[in-house]
């Protein structure tokens, strides 16, 4: 196993118990591994009916709905219903791999639908995994990152670490997710706007593994641009910042560019479904930077974040704390309050509240921004994943770049992750891909290895 | 312009330590994480603030069982440049609490080298003990075998032992109920909270079962972030229900003296000495267990200043443990005379240290917990904003 987070895993634990010897090489230190999955929180699984933990049923048919209308049918409908289907069975085999599902804090209050949430979050899950893989036997080694493959015709003959040491295997399977963190690479794709970016996981996801595959003739699929990108604040650190810089104030606000000019409507959709579109946005912005400015009304009415809100007393005076135009910023502004019409706020609905009139429009939750003090964070790109990845197929087994099956070289998690996410995103969707192709990549290469 | 490196400023301009605002920093990062909501009461409570005064963090390092799951469950944990340790944050927000809410505050010097103060208490406690027995009986009465009813009251009459130490637990009594009054105060809660028998009944569960000393169920983490390896939960059991089993032997051989006249020392079969030899066993398995905790501890998890107080404590449970056994097994012995005076002297230091020192963490946290079930009440009837927003998708669940 290439790789060490939660596909990896999932691969080494379900390969050890088909009697495969497993040998996981972890590019990072002991405490940085797990790349992303250190940061994740929760899970979706398909399910027929409520359970302890999940308030309700969802099915494979909902589960397969909500893929299609956010990849906008964008993804492999084969594997996708086949991930969905085996997803049902992630519910009780990750628990029997040790991880906890988060129980219910104050009656159904904390539980969700169509998500599981972990105890203690991703690391908690991460560290039973890890125990358990120690457990049955799994060799694990950190540090050992892997600088070249040797792969003839669609067959892998070994792995070359970074101190030249070769290591052979019957079977590979590759888990060392996508490129995001690779800025040079970004660029390719993204012009010198990759260099505004922030990458909200692990700093070690280079794609050295993916790079290694696609030259050795693997098949590639879906969209180089393609990633999870979510608007985060600015003034996060360049990697590894995590869930606390995210902001959900975007629809209670305007969201202005450089010139202090609005550039989408902030009110679409609910957050939920509309927080992953916002990184893109930003990107596409001057200098890849944008800031939600709010007023005091708002201050308290969503989840508190890592770094305090730039405050001022009156709309020009808060421009010049952002180095924005104060004449713009306040034009901006007064068009935007002069365009709201009366309504009935309600967060929790698609209410009234909208602009008339205005271009871009804010069609829900548009209230006037007018008590002071003035509040602004600065947000820009936080990218969360890519999705350029390995074709598989059903077995979690690559394609080579001609159609056939590769001989024993399979994938899990965010370096296939593209198979399933043409574009868009739903949560807890990138943990489902890893546990379930990882599960799946563990039980084929062990068979595999041993035939 | 833009300022790319903002310090995470926490969310109170002024706090009265370093600790403290080093506490309101990680409760930042923490509330915009919630991550460990699951874990224990700590974080339930952080969530349902936003702004974190000194009265809140002290609340809620009172109610931080220092399980340690949270510092292993978390991203964020060092070599993390966020550096959140919530459990050693919260360990020496805890242990400055204690002095600040010392009656009388002249007194609360005493926790800034707790385990100076108490191994000296507890030296003379003991000194006094066997001095006074020398000086207030012949040598032939101390040093000789002593056995049948009353044995123990030949060398102190039991008014004064019962006069004695009486005094010593009132006193202590008032002190600690002063410190726990400081508390409330500080935490900003009303007598009332604490008069209300359903969150007193919530207290005492979590607080007999030690429920948040458990991961939220995966079990704490001392050593590192595998649970198999802690059994603090075990020895704390040990060390309480052996301490109270104690306590209930001497109540019972009181009442016994009282009611009954039958004087001790009481048959091996009788209860008090049921009773005692059961809680001794506890005394001394208990804290020799939660002292190779203490000694396994991961080290990045351990609040050095507080190390003096904790090991003194835990000293003196396994002194009350240790002499009281011993006096039971050699008590028909010319040993016993000596080994009275030391378990008393021993038992009188503990009565007196017991306000200025790590026994009042469970005074505290008691507290603590009831006002947690205050709060924990409000989560279960869901408010009608909620109500609406769980017949949709949770929002939680776009991380």
């Amino acid at each position: 196993m290439i790789g060490g987070g939660n596909a990896a895993l999932c691969a080494a634990i379900s390969a050890r118990r088909e009697g495969a010897s497993v040998l996981v090489l972890e590019a990072s230190s002991a405490f940085w591994r797990g790349g992303n999955t250190r940061h994740t929180r929760n899970m979706r699984c398909a399910h027929d009916e409520a359970t302890e933990i999940l308030t309700g049923p969802y099915t494979e048919d909902e589960f397969f709905e909500d893929l299609l209308r956010v990849t906008k049918g964008k993804t492999d409908e084969v594997l996708a219903r086949h991930m969905i289907h085996e997803s049902k069975a992630m519910l009780t085999w990750i628990a029997e791999q040790g991880v906890r599902w988060q129980p219910s804090l104050g009656g159904t209050l904390s539980l969700g639908r169509t998500n599981s949430f972990f105890l203690g979050g991703g690391r908690a899950m991460l560290n039973a995994l890890y125990a358990t893989a120690e457990r049955l036997g799994v060799e694990i080694r950190y540090e050992a990152e892997v600088t070249d493959l040797v792969i003839e015709d669609g067959m892998f003959i070994s792995a070359t670490m970074k101190d030249g040491e070769m290591v052979t295997a019957g079977a590979l399977v590759a888990a060392a997710g996508g490129f995001e963190s690779n800025i040079t690479w970004l660029k390719q794709y993204w012009g010198e706007a990759a260099d505004n970016f922030l990458i909200r996981g692990t700093g070690n996801n280079k794609g050295t593994i993916l790079k290694l595959l696609l030259d050795k003739g693997v098949q590639e699929v879906g969209d180089p641009t393609q990633c999870h990108a979510v608007a985060i604040d600015a003034r996060a650190p360049k990697y590894d910042g995590g869930i606390i810089t995210r902001l959900d104030c975007v629809v209670f606000g305007i969201v202005v560019n450089k010139n202090a000019e609005r550039f989408y409507d902030e009110g679409e959709d609910i957050w939920p479904k509309r927080y992953a579109i916002w990184g893109r946005l930003v990107a596409a912005q001057p200098d890849q930077i944008a800031y939600i400015i709010f007023d005091a009304s708002s201050l308290k009415l969503f989840m508190p974040s890592l770094y305090p809100p730039i405050a001022a007393g009156t709309i020009p005076e808060l421009a010049c704390e952002l180095g924005l135009d104060p004449d713009a910023l306040r034009k901006t502004v007064n068009d935007f309050n002069a365009a709201v019409q009366p309504g009935t706020f309600d967060d929790k609905i698609l209410d009234d509240c909208r602009t008339e009139g205005l271009s871009p429009p804010k069609t829900h939750w548009a209230r006037r921004i007018e008590v002071a003090p003035f509040y602004a964070y600065p947000v820009r790109p936080g990218i969360t994943f890519t999705y350029l990845g390995t074709r598989v197929n059903k077995e979690a087994r690559m394609l080579m770049a001609d159609g056939r099956p590769a001989a024993n070289i399979f994938a899990a998690g965010e370096i296939m992750a593209g198979n399933v996410l043409g574009e868009g995103y739903a949560a807890g969707i990138g943990m489902t891909i890893g546990a379930v192709f990882g599960r799946i990549a563990g039980r084929e290469a062990a068979r595999n290895a041993r035939n | 312009m833009l300022a790319t490196e903002t310090k995470i400023a926490g969310t109170t301009l002024h706090h009265a330590t370093a600790a403290l605002a080093e506490a309101d920093r990680l409760m930042t990062v923490c509330n915009s994480c919630r991550y460990c909501e699951g874990l224990c009461a700590v974080f339930p409570a952080m969530e349902m603030r936003r702004s974190f005064a000194d009265g809140d963090l002290n609340y809620l390092a009172n109610l931080c069982h220092s399980c340690g799951a949270c510092f292993y469950d978390c991203q964020f944990s060092p070599p993390h440049a966020f550096a959140v340790n919530v459990p050693k944050v919260l360990a020496q927000v805890r242990n400055e609490s204690y002095a600040r809410y010392a009656w009388p505050r002249a007194l609360a010097p005493a926790f800034a080298r707790n385990g100076v103060t108490i191994a000296t208490v507890a030296a003379l406690s003991v000194a006094v003990f066997l001095f006074g027995f020398m000086l207030s009986n012949d040598p032939g009465t101390l040093f000789s075998k002593q056995t049948g009813e009353g044995a123990f009251y030949r060398l102190m009459p039991h008014n004064a032992m019962a006069l004695v130490f009486s005094a010593a637990l009132l006193y202590t009594l008032v002190a600690m109920g002063m410190g726990l009054r400081a508390f409330w105060r500080d935490i900003g809660e009303t007598r009332e909270t604490l008069r209300v028998p359903d969150y007193n009944a919530q207290a005492s569960r979590d607080a007999l079962s030690l429920r948040y000393l458990d991961g939220g169920g995966a079990g704490c983490m001392n050593v590192d972030e595998k649970p198999t390896k802690d059994r603090r939960r075990l020895y704390h059991h040990l060390t309480f229900y052996g301490f109270m089993l104690c306590f209930a032997s001497t109540s019972t051989a009181t009442l016994y003296h009282y009611l009954l006249g039958r004087e001790a020392p009481y048959p091996i079969w009788d209860l008090p000495v049921v009773l005692g030899t059961l809680g001794g066993i506890g005394l001394v398995i208990g804290p020799l267990g939660l002292l190779r905790a203490k000694a396994d501890r991961d080290p990045i998890l351990c609040e050095e200043s507080g190390r003096g107080m904790e090991q003194a404590f835990i000293l003196m449970l396994l002194a009350l443990g240790v002499t009281g056994l011993a006096l039971l097994v050699f008590r028909a012995t010319p040993a016993m005379g000596t080994l009275l005076a030391i378990h008393l002297g021993a038992v009188f230091g503990f009565f007196l240290t017991m306000p200025y020192g790590k026994f009042v963490h469970g005074l505290y946290r008691y507290a603590a917990l009831v006002r947690s079930a205050k709060e924990r009440e409000s989560l279960h009837e869901p408010s009608p904003s909620a109500a609406r927003a769980l017949a949709k998708t949770s929002p939680k669940a776009a991380s």
